[in-house]
């Protein structure tokens, strides 16, 4: 065989034939490992509805519970908390919620409180700041926090992002979006239920 | 196998296996390439002469890995992943495993020495014009290393799963979050969940202990590899391999062992161990920068701690992170942010082709020179201050600027490197 043969190419076919048969293979060798990664069926099972007895929630207060391992936050709002929400307006980013409404506002809540309109002093959030995951203390009462200009709100301690006590995120923040309102609906006055909105009332 | 009988016999190539051994090197060298290997990389390897204490920290950083490896084995004898289990089984370690606070001491110890000695390593690299031509690929080999050397470190710091640990994987992975359509998909991946937990513990502990210190290790031996290929930078920055004598020996080289692994090296380990077991017994959690004490708290994933911050040494991006928050271009703040993150790390790779400096070393450069890398320095340290502390509308701002200087640095570079008035580079190396 002198340098001058070309290339057999019967056995340059075969060899790329079998290349690419090979790294077929190969590829499809990857798709169960790298499928391991997605959440087990025992993770994806965990994520039911949360029922909440919010009768010994007092004005101004606000209790957190867990809901598919995030926490919730069910705020109940003292009419100077109300009032608060009016007079930042100007600060905010998306004051009227309309933003990736579907992911983040249900569509009763698409109000300038952002809750229920038949309990609209009841803020109920996902405690998740929607820049990275932390969850943002508060409510720091109006006047403490020299970051929201001397008004109600909530401030994330690790990136600094502020949201108005409806969940709503300031301008310039690294936040891009309003808190996210979970799904949820009243079973009576005092109990409510976390991740489930269906009309029909047993649905939970 | 003393003289005795002795048999005529060819002592190299196969007729060498032929031979009954006259001693165990020859033996072993006839069958693998040991001497050889010894000769290549240490008695015969010829290293500039005029090292100073900057080319301490490559071999310390080899020191640092060897502590790490073998502490982290020791741990994870007793340590527990398990999302359950694994903040007692770190206490426990702490408590009750005879010497085990000592293990665990040095092994959170060394991560943080490990950055401080890699970070003067490549401010070695910096200031010499070390990545230049041709040693490009020891550069990017390095850069891969700090990369590998980032990630050891975040999987590793959910381990104990403590408060920070939570909150500060629950932040990184969100970041992967802010790329455009598949984020969200691809962070819940990555955990394994919808939130970090178990699983995400799990496969932390698998990247931490099997995974990444694998890479680490193929990585610092093709870093070695290729740095052997072409020969070591030095002070002053010139190519030593450029004057040689009769037998083909730089002339400003002297063997690296022994006179840099007994002479310079050795004597580098002794003081390094030295601040490294007083920082073990007297300042383990150094005021907090070391083990952060938010993190001798349980994880609660009901409540991020009222001021959390990763550990120092993520500090300088973590500011830049935080510095991006206007939306341009219709993409959020969000993903600017990640994206300046991971682009002050990335850059890294590309200063052997941003540098257009005549001159490799400092020392020869023009005070402008000094003056510019003088700020970037200064920078880094605001941006990793800046880093550890709140967010507050002042450090907004300063680290704002702190961002465009460090990327002004690098960016600037093609332009800025070959201004001023360099001074004559000299033949011969100066000691």
């Amino acid at each position: 065989m002198s340098n001058e043969q070309s290339v057999d190419k019967e056995r340059r076919n075969a060899m790329v034939a079998t290349s690419v048969v090979g790294g077929i293979g190969a590829l499809c060798t990857a798709w169960p490992f790298v499928n391991t990664f997605a959440p087990s069926e025992k993770a994806k099972a965990a994520g039911a509805p949360v029922e909440v007895d919010i009768s010994g929630l007092k004005e101004g207060e606000r209790m957190i519970v867990e809901w598919r391992g995030k926490p919730v936050w069910l705020l109940k709002r003292s009419p100077e908390m109300m009032a608060s929400l009016a007079k930042t307006e100007g600060e905010l980013a998306d004051p009227d919620s309309q933003r990736k409404q579907s992911e983040l506002t249900p569509e009763y809540c698409r109000n300038k409180f952002r809750a229920r309109e038949d309990h609209k002093d009841l803020f109920v959030a996902v405690g998740i700041c929607t820049h990275l995951g932390c969850s943002p203390s508060g409510p720091f009462p109006a006047g403490t926090q020299a970051v929201l200009k001397e008004e109600w709100g909530f401030v994330c301690p690790c990136h600094g992002s502020t949201f108005d006590l409806a969940g709503r995120v300031w301008k310039a923040k690294p936040a891009p979006d309003n808190l996210e309102i979970p799904p949820y609906k009243y079973l009576s006055e005092t109990k409510l239920v976390i991740g489930d909105d269906s009309s029909d009332k047993k649905g939970a | 196998m003393a003289a005795g009988k002795k048999e005529p016999v060819v002592v190299t190539g196969l007729g060498a296996l032929d031979k009954p051994a006259s001693g165990l090197l020859t033996w072993v060298d006839a069958r693998f390439p040991l001497m050889e290997n010894w000769r290549a990389h240490m008695s015969e390897y010829y290293a500039p002469k005029n090292f100073n204490f900057w080319y301490f920290f490559g071999s310390l950083a080899m020191l640092v890995l060897v502590i790490q490896i073998v502490t982290g084995i020791f741990l994870v004898m007793h340590y527990k992943p398990d999302a359950q289990k694994a903040f007692e089984s770190v206490e426990y370690i702490m408590r009750e495993v005879p010497w085990g606070w000592l293990v665990r001491y040095m092994h959170s110890t060394g991560a943080s020495m490990f950055f401080i000695v890699v970070y003067l390593h490549m401010f070695r690299g910096m200031i010499y014009g070390s990545y230049r031509k041709p040693r490009e690929l020891v550069w990017i080999f390095g850069v891969m290393i700090f990369l590998c050397l980032m990630g050891e470190a975040f999987f590793g710091y959910l381990l104990p799963w403590g408060q920070m640990s939570f909150w500060g994987a629950q932040v990184i992975v969100n970041l992967f979050g802010a790329i455009p359509v598949i984020g969200p998909d691809l962070s819940i991946w990555i955990r394994g969940d919808y939130v970090v937990s178990d699983a995400t513990l799990n496969r932390f502990f698998s990247f931490h202990v099997i995974a990444i210190p694998l890479v680490l290790l193929g990585l610092v031996a093709a870093h070695i590899l290729a740095l052997h290929e072409v020969g070591s930078n030095n002070p002053d920055g010139i190519e030593i391999k450029d004057k040689k004598d009769a037998d083909g020996i730089p002339l400003d080289g002297i063997p690296f062992h022994p006179y840099y692994t007994i002479g310079h090296d050795l004597f580098a380990a002794v003081v390094f161990l030295m601040v490294f077991s007083a920082i073990v017994f007297f300042a383990p959690e150094m005021g907090g920068y070391f083990l952060e004490y938010n993190n001798f708290i349980a994880a609660d994933p009901l409540k991020t701690p009222p001021h959390i911050a990763p550990v120092w040494y993520f500090t300088p991006y973590y500011s830049i992170l935080r510095a991006m928050v206007w939306n341009f271009f219709y993409i959020d703040a969000k993903v600017w942010g990640v994206i300046g993150m991971g682009a002050s790390t990335l850059i890294f790779f590309f200063l052997p082709w941003l540098d257009r400096s005549p001159v490799k070393s400092i020392r020869y450069r023009p005070a402008l020179h000094k003056a510019i890398y003088a700020v970037f320095v200064v920078c880094f340290f605001v941006l990793g201050y800046l880093g550890t502390q709140p967010p507050s509308p002042v450090g907004q701002i300063v680290s704002q600027i702190g961002t465009v200087l460090y990327f002004a640095f690098f960016l600037g570079m093609p332009w800025w490197s070959r201004m001023g008035h360099f001074k004559p580079v000299p033949d011969r190396v100066t000691m």
